[in-house]
């Protein structure tokens, strides 16, 4: 029980941390207003010639942009959670000093990640969401369930969005500069995330294929759960299973990589 | 103002050398760069692989849209990207050595990290314009033929302007630079999209407020022969130059405020 109530330490730790940035988060979410706003527009006009495109209607297609802006710093769609900050870690040899602590390193970053999540979506998330339910049309349950599930989904979309980024994480172990994973993690993340457009509107063979990917666990399945296009076990048993795929994988890179490895600095 | 230009030339040049120092970084962040910023118009190809017209507009008239936001955007970002990162100098007290050395300070910053990477996005951009105006039906004349080249310089001259007077506003703002993303980012992503697509009074906005419009939106209304936004008359296509130059003179202007209220944080 000990060890639970130390990873709940780090994760109010990594709430505390981003919760201090104040200006930083108000301008996250002017933002984050500001593009949910273009978003809109250009799907509005998209649904007016589709009405029914990738199975939504025009008030569902809203409330996926607005989901899209709610999560996007707190999924860390593009990047930017806590694991730039353990890549620069890795870089620099710091990571030594993680590897010596009483503490699993995989646990200890998804408590610190976890925490700054719980954050960026109730700072930065809910703000951009309540000005689109205010000043369009959007499609959100009444029912209790709903929300109980989509609150299911977030948490499982939280895991597999923190798995992916610790791999990526954990391969400057071995390249040493994580310049060119974070560019491709971005490019996928924000294309297969469906932040360009929904995944349901993907067509074909290649929508099928970005519905099977990891990164639909993070912003389609959610947004499909909360306004009840898809099964609610079937989808979270797809996020799970890449939540618990995706962190297995990490712990075999970690034991891989804690085995061989040899610690930068001076 | 050339003593500005020699330094940021040197500055630039500086950092393109230590930049070429790691040859196999710098040829695959900018494949990377190229690829990022073709992600948008991925969306755009995707979006038509559903529809005929978006708006009314076809997809070789968005893609002239898309491509003029975008090298006009690129250039911009290519001269002045860096700005976006004054907010952490300012934060961290390493702006004063800027201010201590005998050349002008918006050189500095500008010229601060500067990277050919950047070029992915031109390139890329111009890539999307280059085939539009072959795709796009266009009724030729030499107006339109110079028009072109004059709507990527204005457009790049207008964003410069943005992100000059988004540095200023970090010197008051700091850790709230991100703000500016949702005028310079923001600005290049709304214009990719037919004016008509969004609301009066956003499109009022980015034409009388935030002149944006005239990056793009307004000159293609003369090479498409397309209705102009907000019914504007017809010689406001060839107006983007004198809009650039005066949001210059406004940016200058906000940089010099800004700069003469700064108060170092002290470590």
């Amino acid at each position: 029980m000990g060890s639970a109530r130390l990873y709940l330490a780090v994760a109010a730790r990594g709430f505390r941390r981003y919760a201090s940035y104040r200006a930083a988060t108000a301008a996250g979410v002017f933002t984050n207003t500001v593009f949910g706003l273009i978003l809109v527009y250009t799907y509005l006009a998209l649904w007016d010639e589709r009405p029914d495109l990738g199975g939504y209607d025009q008030a569902q297609a809203v409330t996926y942009v607005w989901l899209g802006q709610c999560l996007f710093a707190a999924l860390a769609l593009q990047g930017g959670g806590v694991e730039f900050e353990l890549m620069e870690r890795i870089r620099t040899g710091e990571i030594a000093v993680d590897l010596y602590r009483p503490a699993d390193l995989q646990l200890w970053w998804l408590a610190s990640d976890l925490g700054r999540a719980a954050f960026q979506l109730l700072g930065r998330g809910v703000v951009p969401f309540l000005v689109g339910g205010v000043f369009f049309p959007t499609a959100l349950p009444s029912r209790f369930d709903a929300w109980a599930w989509f609150a299911v989904a977030l948490a499982l979309a939280a895991l597999v969005s923190f798995g992916i980024r610790y791999l990526v994480a954990l391969s400057v172990f071995w390249l040493l500069d994580g310049t060119g994973v974070n560019q491709a993690m971005m490019i996928c993340g924000v294309f297969f995330s469906g932040m360009v457009l929904p995944l349901n509107a993907f067509p074909g063979g290649f929508g099928d294929v970005a519905r099977a990917l990891p990164w639909a666990a993070q912003l389609q399945v959610p947004a499909d759960v909360l306004m009840g296009e898809t099964g609610v076990a079937g989808a979270c048993a797809f996020q799970a299973m890449w939540a618990v795929v995706l962190l297995a994988a990490g712990r075999l890179v970690q034991s891989a990589a804690t085995r061989r490895v040899v610690v930068q600095g001076g | 103002m050339l003593e500005g230009l020699r330094a940021y030339r040197m500055i630039a040049g500086m950092w393109v050398r230590a930049g070429m120092t790691y040859r196999v970084s710098f040829v695959v962040t900018l494949f990377g760069n190229l690829v990022m910023t073709g992600m948008d118009f991925a969306g755009i190809l995707l979006m038509f692989s559903q529809v005929d017209s978006l708006a009314g507009w076809s997809l070789p008239e968005v893609a002239f849209l898309y491509g003029a936001s975008v090298t006009s955007f690129g250039l911009a970002h290519l001269a002045a990207g860096s700005m976006p990162h004054l907010g952490r100098r300012i934060r961290d007290g390493s702006f004063d050595v800027l201010l201590v050395r005998p050349v002008p300070v918006l050189a500095q910053v500008g010229g601060d990290q500067f990277s050919l990477r950047r070029l992915g996005r031109f390139v890329q951009g111009g890539a999307v314009l280059g085939w539009s105006l072959v795709a796009a039906d266009i009724d030729w004349t030499v107006a339109k033929v110079l028009l072109v080249p004059l709507m990527v310089v204005s457009g790049a001259a207008i964003f410069v302007a943005v992100f000059v007077a988004g540095a200023a506003f970090q010197i008051y703002a700091q850790d709230a630079a991100e703000v500016q993303n949702a005028f310079t980012y923001g600005g290049t992503t709304m214009l990719q999209y037919p004016p008509s697509v969004f609301g009066k009074d956003l499109v009022r906005g980015v034409t009388f407020v935030l002149p944006l419009a005239f990056v793009n939106w307004v000159p293609a209304a003369h090479v498409l022969g397309r209705p102009y936004p907000l019914a504007l008359p017809g010689w406001t296509a060839f107006a983007s130059p004198l809009v650039a130059a005066g949001c210059c003179a406004l940016a200058g202007l906000a940089w010099r405020t800004g700069l003469r209220s700064y108060r170092s944080v002290g470590s």
